[in-house]
């Protein structure tokens, strides 16, 4: 995996398991990979790993049965989206703003592309 | 885990370490940086027992590695930079030497080996030195034990198997397990090594989590002046500076270990002050 120049590592690993929520490919309930092999998987420190994990269950998106492994929990969509929203909103958006403003572009011509976005990809 | 104590040692005229103190502790991977000469090597050596301190004290396991007493030696486990290995059948190697280390598992090993892409029924004769690094660092692995000293492991190894040797560590770490690499190829290691020491001038310059690293550092590019002008340690770049500030929003950042190491031999004492305050 390729990580990003700026954000830790540990919170770089907290998105992409929320994106496999949001994107259902791992599903409300289901057990999800084990700390070790995310690790390896990933190529990191166990404890990163751990400390991303550890992360998640503070924001209720993830649950440890102890014994078995860690699971989706069941309020796992709403409060990933609440957090990668929250991170979007403060740490994105602003970038994304500046560009518009530089180019002198209206919130409204977004719209209709990001209507074909979804149909392109996620219909 | 490992306990050292005031270590003096030279080779002849030339010191190397005078009064160096350090402790490793298990469930870690201790990346051991530094400038060459500084006595990364040496220092590996004196834990395993290769060489023996002038003064001071090296403590392992509850052991003297000098006294290279079995019990020792078993649960301890170096790849060293150079090394020799018999021009003999794998099958030989392990029939000849795993008995040596009492938890070594062969299924593991050949576990290793697969993911190495180095077929069992090869002879270390044929191998390059690439591939009997590998066969070298898998038997380390598989003999599972306390300590596991690496001195530059990934040189030698090509793309593919430093990938394949960061997910082969990723999988073996441990509670109760001690890693310690060595390495000038900080980014072939950076998302795996949790704790940093750096070596110079015969003592310890540096030795931090990288947890505790990130909590009080922010790596980042700066396009403020003000902020490139009072930063700890700065450096330009393509676009903007790329800089080390004091973190004071409590944001994370990725470690940049590169940037890391040259602000801690150009400008330690600032750095350090941080980790004080």
């Amino acid at each position: 995996m390729q990580f990003r120049e700026s954000q830790a590592i540990y919170l770089q690993i907290a998105d992409y398991v929320c994106e496999k929520i949001l994107l259902k490919e791992w599903k409300v309930e289901e057990r999800i990979p084990s700390v070790r092999e995310l690790a390896v998987q990933l190529e990191v420190n166990p404890n990163t790993v751990m400390r991303t994990y550890e992360f998640l269950q503070q924001q209720e998106i993830i649950h440890n049965q102890r014994g078995i492994g860690y699971f989706v929990s069941p309020t796992a969509i709403k409060n990933a989206q609440t957090y990668r929203k929250n991170d979007f909103v403060e740490k994105d958006l602003p970038q994304v703003f500046r560009t518009m403003f530089l180019l002198g572009m209206d919130p409204e011509e977004l719209k209709p592309r990001f209507e074909k976005f979804k149909k392109q990809h996620f219909a | 885990m490992i306990q050292i104590q005031n270590l003096h040692f030279g080779y002849r005229k030339k010191k190397i370490f005078t009064g160096l103190s350090l402790k490793l502790e298990p469930g870690h991977i201790y990346g051991l940086l530094g400038k060459n000469g500084t006595g990364k090597s040496t220092l590996l050596k004196n834990m395993a027992g290769l060489l023996f301190p002038k003064e001071g004290t090296v403590n392992v396991l509850g052991f003297n590695p000098a006294k290279r007493q079995p019990a020792f030696l078993r649960d301890l486990f170096m790849v060293p930079e150079e090394f020799y290995l018999p021009d003999m059948p794998i099958e030989y190697l392990i029939k000849y030497t795993a008995p040596f280390y009492p938890k070594f598992n062969e299924d593991q090993f050949n576990r290793y080996i697969t993911e190495f892409d180095i077929p069992r029924s090869n002879s270390l004769q044929q191998m390059s030195y690439g591939q009997k690094k590998k066969v070298l660092i898998s038997f380390g692995l598989a003999c599972n034990t306390s300590v596991l000293l690496m001195d530059e492991p990934t040189n030698g190894l090509d793309i593919m198997s430093k990938s394949q040797f960061r997910k082969v560590i990723a999988g073996c770490v441990d509670e109760n397990k001690c890693i310690v690499i060595s390495t000038h190829q900080v980014k072939d290691l950076e998302s795996l090594i949790d704790r940093v020491t750096i070596i110079d001038e015969g003592r310890i310059l540096f030795d931090h989590t990288v947890d505790a690293i990130t909590r009080k550092l922010s790596f980042h590019v700066s396009y403020d002046s003000d902020e490139i002008k009072k930063a700890l340690y700065r450096e330009p770049s393509l676009r903007g500076s790329a800089v080390i500030t004091h973190n004071t929003n409590g944001d994370e950042s990725k470690l940049d270990l590169e940037l890391l190491y040259k602000a801690i031999v150009l400008n330690g004492k600032a750095i350090e002050s941080v980790f004080n305050a």
